[in-house]
């Protein structure tokens, strides 16, 4: 009887409770990822343009674009959530789960990686980009055909680097009821004193950090 | 023609460039020589319009370039080629890609491009590595990547900066043949830029010497070495020997032009005339050798030595040091 009830509830737990976690968290990052990267790439853009050494300076756009991306980073994820609960409502439609939680987790991610595309993209040769100026190649040219090629590994690895951190952050979107590994293991695990099933989603944790890792080598080793 | 007037670049206090006259006929090879710092690559990259001057005016052709205007300098560029002291190239592109990729962007057909690579590569000897990524090939590999790309848009002038300046002597000497061959063959114009007398005595016709952003000395090379002007002397920060004995020294040069090779043979026999040497060198400009030698005579035979040269037109000089010179 006893043993039927373990098996059960283990069932259950797994079910129920684990494969919507995890498959939660799969969501979280892979969306946030995805969007992070498209609207960072965009910042990035106009940071890098209107720059001084820029195609387009423009003080202005640049120092407003900067100041937001800042402020954006400088904030504690989990503050950040609470700050944007009245925008997330709005775009959103609802304050709690997966679609609420990628709000602020897209905000927060797009940031960092607006900053992390400018930096890798002013690490490209200072004389590459003024050889492929003096063949008379256009600034946008030079932009996206150059910049943006031989920046493309080192990006890449940034948004590996990147989704690491947003697996973090996506634990503490957890306690806003958007689920995922993070929130079992603070939910079942610490708060219910289970220690068993805390470790084990933190192994979960880092077996996700390996594979994100492995994939992104992968992926770099074929850029380069 | 390019003909530089009056050029003048500021930045911030430090005048750059100072009342730069210059004219560069076409087909010439010109060097562009001086100390780092003396202004000659900023000289270079005012022509194609990579830096802005305040003052004066180049013309290209006729073409004043601070009036070009953002899609006229573009095109203006296309004609007026640069390769650089480290050959960037993009690196994640195979070395094909590399000499095609200034075409790819002007929109050249895929054919033409094709066509342009393969034959460039073979003009500059690489067409074996045209697979290969620029990580894979050596300094002067890379150079000659660079070259071909430059010359893909079929340019009427080649500005080269400090170009063999991160190679070993003997990749210098095949890059400088390979800009000796290209201008000989395709008629471009070469201005080199270079710290290295060497390089100016291997490939140029004409020299100019900068120092401090003004113009010092200028002319054909032999003529300047012929003449050994005070300016190019501190450049090559020359005073080889040290002058010991009392007496004279003469500074007799010899070239192939005025066969003055055996003069001092002939002389020291027709006047019975002992002397010491005490310093002489020979050296190479592009297709001649070309030296001097110092000797050292007594002072009443000053006059004769002095009459004999004279009469078999060869260049000489009295030859002093520093405090001597002050002292004249």
């Amino acid at each position: 009887m006893m043993e039927r009830f373990l098996t059960e509830y283990q069932l259950n737990f797994w079910e129920r409770i684990l494969a919507p976690a995890f498959w939660a968290t799969v969501q979280m990052v892979v969306i946030t990822t995805i969007l992070g990267t498209v609207f960072g790439f965009f910042l990035a853009v106009v940071l890098l343009i209107t720059d001084q050494d820029g195609i387009h300076p423009n003080r202005f756009v640049y120092g407003l674009f900067n100041f937001i991306v800042n402020v954006i980073r400088s904030f504690p994820f989990l503050i950040l959530m609470v700050f944007l609960l009245p925008f997330t409502k709005w775009i959103a439609g609802t304050s709690i789960g997966v679609r609420a939680a990628v709000v602020p987790l897209v905000v927060s991610a797009s940031a960092f990686i607006a900053k992390l595309i400018v930096n890798a993209m002013q690490e490209v040769d200072r004389g590459l980009i003024e050889a492929m100026k003096s063949f008379g190649i256009s600034e946008v040219q030079v932009v996206f055909r150059v910049m943006l090629s031989e920046a493309l590994p080192s990006i890449i690895s940034g948004i590996i680097l990147a989704m690491v951190a947003i697996l973090g952050s996506t634990a503490m979107a957890g306690t806003m009821g958007a689920g995922g590994i993070g929130n079992v293991a603070i939910t079942y695990g610490y708060q219910k004193f289970n220690y068993v099933v805390m470790f084990l989603m933190a192994a979960l944790l880092v077996l996700f950090v390996e594979l994100i890792e492995m994939a992104g080598k992968w992926v770099y080793r074929k850029m380069k | 023609m390019i003909e530089i007037r009056g050029l003048e670049k500021s930045f911030g206090d430090l005048k750059v460039l100072d009342q730069i006259d210059l004219t560069i006929e076409h087909g010439e090879i010109y060097g562009l020589v001086g100390k780092s710092g003396a202004g000659k690559s900023t000289l270079l990259r005012c022509i194609n319009g990579l830096e802005q001057y305040s003052a004066g005016s180049i013309q290209v052709d006729g073409v004043e370039v601070k009036d070009l205007n953002r899609k006229e300098m573009r095109n203006f560029r296309k004609g007026v080629s640069m390769i650089f002291q480290h050959f960037p190239m993009l690196t994640r592109k195979t070395v094909y890609e590399n000499i095609a990729f200034p075409m790819r962007c002007w929109g050249y057909k895929k054919q033409e491009i094709d066509q342009k690579v393969k034959e460039l590569a073979q003009l500059v000897g690489i067409s074996e590595k045209l697979t290969q990524r620029p990580g894979q090939l050596s300094g002067g590999q890379k150079q000659r990547v660079a070259i071909a790309r430059a010359l893909s848009m079929e340019p009427k002038i080649l500005l080269s900066d400090e170009a063999t300046s991160a190679l070993d002597p003997v990749t210098t000497r095949a890059i400088l043949q390979l800009l000796r061959d290209i201008n000989e063959k395709l008629g471009i114009t070469i201005i080199v830029v270079t710290h290295q007398m060497s390089v100016i005595k291997d490939v140029c016709e004409k020299v100019t010497l900068l120092e401090q952003g003004k113009l010092v000395v200028s002319g054909r090379v032999e003529d300047l070495f012929m003449n050994q002007p005070e300016e190019l002397k501190t450049f090559l920060g020359e005073e080889t020997f040290q002058l010991q004995e009392n007496g004279v020294y003469v500074q007799v040069m010899l070239s192939d032009e005025n066969g003055s090779k055996n003069i001092l043979s002939r002389m020291s026999r027709e006047l019975e005339l002992d002397f010491a040497i005490v310093n002489s060198e020979m050296e190479r400009y592009r297709d001649q050798y070309l030296g001097y030698v110092v000797i050292h005579i007594e002072k009443n035979d000053c006059g004769q030595v002095e009459e004999y040269l004279n009469r078999n037109g060869v260049i000489w000089r009295y030859y002093m040091t520093g405090n001597e010179r002050k002292a004249v």
